[in-house]
């Protein structure tokens, strides 16, 4: 399977093809199923990522911890009221994020993109786009196979998990695919999927995973938000004509190098960073105290 | 270990709040519930690394349970599964653990009692749902949960994996991962298949025929 995006731009140009199609055809040889099978296996993961935003849009509520919910709908009320700095596409994308992140949160449904804790990113960026592009469900289709591809040379070649490589191997991981996936729905070359790519790690390069409480809520909810509008940003640039200095494959083995490196206290286990700051430690300990309750 | 799948990276659809944590655990349960070939009655779960720092905040006690009472990944109860637990009659400990030199989220589950067999195994989540049982009864081996699997309890003798191989084709049925191991040599061991697809009655007759087979099972993907 794919190991290099390299590899993958090369299978696109041999055969004038965008990358979503490469990684459905390897699918297809890979699996031995019709590839109708396929799409409608990946045509569910969307249907269940878009009940998640709806769901965590609908929900005012704070979680069980009481450390996240509501933050998406404040978000949808704020840029609706025509305020946002932003700009209202990348409110949008950022809002979504944070539904799917808030569901998440309450032990809602969602689908690992390329995990858990990082599920806001690419439905953030697919759901805002579809307006946005005029998108049918072929094209969210082909942007959820461009973005497995690139995870997949990313797990392959570095990490997707935060345990071994911190927020970067998640949060950046997800970021990456979702920049793009938004490039070819954008009508962009395999080779500006790539750019894409490249400028969307450089910018994650060395996030650690610090959850406070060891919960998938602080940081990680404001983390989708924030890096569904680089993810936008990145596209933006790549198809702007932007080329990173640093091909994408070598960003790839900058980040496994700086994941291999992290410290410990750095990678999911809630002894560093934000995790051990004065209100995290006093929020840690009250949570505790509820025991099972939580 | 390779990420072999578009839906190793998007997928699975599942409860979070933590793919690795949360979605992964359940998916070790899953497993070990289809080791064990029934609901454990008394099981201790031990969480070492990563796994016993944060596991009461990704619910991976609950996810882990929810699959050995066999909910699947994405399956609301899993919230509820240690209540749901007991009133199966399932009676369950946790414990926390370093193991050095193994993966950061690492698990042993320790099926001790209940209609279907013990089993002592240990699991990892490696990472977005993704899992391998690395250690099933003092035995190495590795298992994903991602194929239909057969996992063979054997003498060790000349020509055991020759015939499993011969009897697989024999059916149409191709080898996607094979690892072996025993406890000494000519003595008690272990073969654990995974497979492109899943094997009928008939051929699991051929294989209890073929082999100096102590037990077999067929286990379903999770």
């Amino acid at each position: 399977m794919f190991t290099r995006m390299k590899e993958l731009l090369d299978l696109a140009s041999e055969q004038k093809l965008p990358i979503s199609e490469v990684m459905v055809q390897r699918e297809v040889e890979e699996t031995g199923k019709p590839r109708q099978e396929i799409m409608a296996r990946m045509q569910a993961h969307l249907a269940t990522m878009e009940a998640a935003t709806q769901e965590g849009l609908a929900q005012g509520e704070r979680s069980p911890s009481g450390l996240s919910g509501g933050d998406a709908r404040r978000l949808r009320d704020y840029y609706a009221s025509g305020r946002s700095l932003l700009g209202r596409q990348g409110d949008l994308a950022a809002s979504l994020a944070l539904a799917v992140s808030e569901t998440n949160a309450r032990m809602g449904r969602i689908v690992a993109t390329p995990t858990a804790g990082s599920a806001g990113i690419l439905p953030g960026v697919l759901m805002s786009l579809r307006e946005h592009l005029h998108l049918e469900t072929e094209a969210l289709l082909a942007g959820a196979f461009t973005a497995a591809a690139i995870g997949l040379v990313i797990a392959n070649s570095a990490s997707i998990a935060g345990a071994s490589g911190g927020c970067q191997a998640e949060v950046g991981s997800a970021t990456a695919m979702a920049a793009g996936a938004a490039v070819e729905l954008a009508g962009g070359s395999p080779d500006q999927v790539c750019q894409a790519v490249a400028i969307a790690l450089q910018n994650v390069l060395g996030l650690v995973c610090d959850p406070v409480a060891g919960l998938v809520e602080v940081p990680c909810v404001v983390r989708n938000g924030v890096h569904a509008v680089m993810a936008l940003t990145a596209a933006d640039m790549a198809l702007a004509g932007i080329e990173s200095v640093i091909p994408a494959d070598e960003v790839i083995g900058a980040m496994n190098e700086i994941g291999n490196a992290m410290p410990r206290q750095w990678k999911e286990t809630a002894l560093g960073g934000l995790a051990v700051t004065p209100t995290a430690i006093c929020i840690r300990d009250r949570i505790r105290g509820q025991g099972e309750g939580l | 270990m390779g990420y072999r799948s578009a839906f190793d990276i998007i997928g699975p659809a599942m409860v979070g709040p933590s793919s690795s944590h949360t979605a992964g655990a359940n998916r070790i349960g899953q497993v070990i519930r289809q080791l064990a070939g029934a609901m454990p009655e008394v099981v201790k779960v031990t969480f070492f690394n990563s796994f016993a720092e944060t596991y009461k905040g990704h619910s991976t006690d609950r996810a882990t349970v929810g699959g050995l009472l066999g909910l699947r990944t994405d399956d609301p109860r899993n919230r509820e599964a240690l209540e749901l637990a007991r009133q199966s009659g399932m009676k369950v400990t946790f414990a926390t653990g370093r193991l050095d030199g193994y993966h950061p989220n690492c698990v042993r589950v320790e099926a001790q009692e209940g209609p279907g067999d013990a089993v002592n195994a240990v699991g990892v989540s490696i990472g977005g749902g993704r899992i391998s049982i690395i250690e099933l009864d003092g035995y190495k081996v590795r298992m994903s949960g991602e194929y239909p699997t057969l996992v063979l309890r054997h003498i060790d003798r000349v020509g055991v994996v020759e015939t499993i191989g011969a009897i697989l084709a024999r059916a149409g049925v191709n080898i996607s991962h094979m690892e072996i191991d025993r406890k000494r040599r000519g003595g008690e061991a272990i073969a654990v298949v995974e497979l492109d697809q899943p094997v009928t009655a008939d051929t699991m007759d051929s294989l209890r025929q073929g082999l100096p087979l102590l037990t077999i099972k067929q286990l379903e993907e999770v």
